[in-house]
């Protein structure tokens, strides 16, 4: 069997790149796209990360930069994200029908089998990156070697080192020279070592990525267990990781958002956790569960020292699973009942949809109510079939409010440029 | 502050049997409705063909397909006005005489393309609008070509 080739395609600065790809202003702009509730800086431009501005710097201690810099702060517009990205992988699909999609800006790719087709692997990474390029805008580097982990190595190099063009094929370098790039990097940038295990590896000696390459796996396996072995094992061009095509479903599910402006009463917090069950429960049964419990939390805002502080979280047990937006958000609202105390300002609720099964694998109750059960289930798939044909929350339980002045700031998020009508690029 | 726990179940007595007993539905009997045909299937089977999709008309390659709003009357001269949808396809190749989305002055405009070395120009189809001329050190960027484009009459938005 030939040796096994992968390549790793990452966009660039995704949620920045996706900005520019509608905004042709934007090009050369430094920018960030800030998280949900315009917090942090999730997405830096390359003029950004030239000032030092970290991944996860807070909006408001960067506004001094921002005034003498003009950085320009995009809220996060994840359903144009969502739709760039999911172009992105029906063009690597077509490269290669092995592939894993990573993160929302990340793949690997299995390309052994195709990659003469192309002229070898530089040459096929060069072609994904010119296509990805030209149908959609966003730029991307690709890294390639015999793992993934050097594969996310290479993609390192590609990405920091302009010698590279946006492609780097580890193999296809001599020998020597594939070393002397180990050795000039940093051991934290290896997939998975990470700043904690770097220092430890660091009083081990062991400061490269190079370093790490040549400790032997037995030895790493007795003071790290056996991930560490893998790594170093796949940093030897040992295949330990396979593509993983499969999603596995989630064990448990989260919604949790922090407020737009604080909240005090119990009407509104339960408004708001009356949304996220319901944004929960869609992806409940997106992949075809059910939920045994619902696990309320809120809290005020912890960085507001000077504020009386409280949080409070308690986990509502369902008599029989259900996937039902009615009954969890009942089970919920009681939970809620049950931690709220009046005279705080909450910050932020989340629901998490906790012990998780098949729909199929349902046990028998001795109660069971088979009637309300499929009326239930069809009142839901009608509701889940007008929100996607009308957008979120055309039609919700009635405890979710209508209001939502707790709703998440998003006070600078571009237009939904693909998937509305009315929010489409306008060309003179 | 640790969570706090509450493992009890709630509302058991909601399903109560009585329940069941008080819901006539739950007594139904399904009566198959479809007509199992006991001669010749139909000769038309073969030759069913799933209705027309305008999406297949107009969108070749989806992942490189983006739609425009159109603003202005640059192009009445070519059948295109204002609210009218364009189909942009970033992945062809644009050629003299192709109707184009370009940016000019960070601005999306849409014109068609006349290319006839040396000259690059796009060209309005509205009398009213002069060609905008590309000289060296000036490079025209074409963001896509148009591809197709939809009107709705009678039809707010």
């Amino acid at each position: 069997m030939a040796t096994p080739q992968f390549a790793l395609v990452d966009v660039n600065n995704f949620y920045v790149s996706c900005e520019r790809v509608f905004n042709p202003r934007l090009e050369g702009v430094p920018m960030v796209v800030l998280s949900n509730n315009d917090g942090c800086a999730v997405a830096r431009s390359n003029e950004v990360k030239a000032l030092g501005v970290k991944m996860g710097t807070p909006w408001f201690k960067m506004q001094d930069l921002a005034r003498t810099h003009g950085i320009q702060a995009y809220s996060s517009n994840y359903t144009l994200y969502g739709d760039l990205s999911s172009r992105v992988v029906r063009i690597l699909q077509a490269f290669s029908p092995d592939l894993e999609v990573y993160s929302i800006d990340e793949s690997f790719v299995r390309i052994e089998t195709v990659a003469h087709l192309h002229g070898g692997g530089v040459a096929m990474g060069h072609a994904m990156k010119q296509r990805i390029k030209q149908w959609t805008g966003l730029p991307v580097c690709v890294g390639i070697g015999p793992t993934k982990t050097l594969a996310k190595f290479a993609n390192h190099l590609a990405k920091k080192n302009a010698v590279f063009d946006g492609v780097c094929d580890l193999h296809a370098l001599p020998k020597a020279q594939r070393l002397e790039w180990m050795q000039g990097i940093e051991v934290g940038e290896v997939w998975g070592v990470g700043s904690r295990l770097a220092k430890r590896l660091g009083a081990m000696h062991i400061h490269s990525v190079l370093d790490l390459r040549n400790a032997s796996p037995q030895h790493m396996r007795t003071h790290f267990g056996v991930v560490m072995q893998r790594t170093c094992n796949e940093l030897r061009g040992v295949s330990c990781l396979a593509l993983e095509d499969v999603v596995q479903p989630k064990q448990q599910i989260m919604s949790s958002r922090s407020f737009g402006a604080p909240v005090e009463s119990l009407q509104e917090l339960h408004e708001a956790v009356a949304t996220y069950v319901a944004r929960a429960a869609v992806k409940l049964r997106e992949q075809r569960s059910e939920a045994g419990a619902v696990h309320v939390s809120i809290r005020t805002n912890q960085f507001k020292e000077n504020q009386v502080q409280y949080n409070a979280a308690i986990t509502v047990a369902l008599p029989d699973a259900t996937s039902d937006t009615l009954a969890l958000t009942r089970a919920a609202s009681q939970g809620l009942a049950a931690i709220y105390r009046a005279g705080y300002e909450y910050k932020k609720a989340g629901v998490m949809l906790l012990l998780l099964r098949d729909q199929h694998a349902r046990q028998a109750v001795l109660f069971d109510n088979l009637v309300q059960r499929e009326k239930s289930s069809k009142l839901m798939a009608v509701m889940d079939a007008i929100n996607v044909e009308f957008g979120r929350d055309t039609i919700r339980a009635s405890a979710s409010g209508t209001q939502q002045r707790w709703s998440a700031r998003c006070d600078n998020r571009s237009p939904r440029y693909t998937t509305r009508w009315d929010e489409l690029p306008k060309v003179y | 502050m640790p969570p706090i726990t509450l493992l009890r179940p709630i509302h058991t007595l909601e399903q109560t049997p009585l329940d069941v007993a008080l819901e006539p539905t739950a007594l139904d009997m399904r009566l198959l409705t479809h007509r199992i045909s006991a001669g010749f299937p139909s000769p038309a089977t073969d030759y069913m063909e799933d209705g027309l999709d305008l999406n297949d008309y107009l969108v070749r390659n989806k992942p490189a397909t983006f739609l425009f709003t159109v603003k202005g009357d640059s192009m009445i001269g070519a059948s295109i006005e204002a609210d009218d949808k364009v189909v942009v396809d970033r992945a062809r190749t644009p050629k003299h005489g192709d109707i184009v989305v370009a940016v000019v002055d960070g601005e999306y405009t849409l014109k068609r393309l006349y290319k006839r070395p040396p000259r690059v120009e796009l060209h309005a189809e509205n009398p009213a609008y002069s060609p905008i001329v590309f000289r060296d050190g000036n490079e025209l960027v074409v963001w896509g070509v148009v591809v197709g484009m939809v009107r709705r009459y009678n039809a707010k938005g």
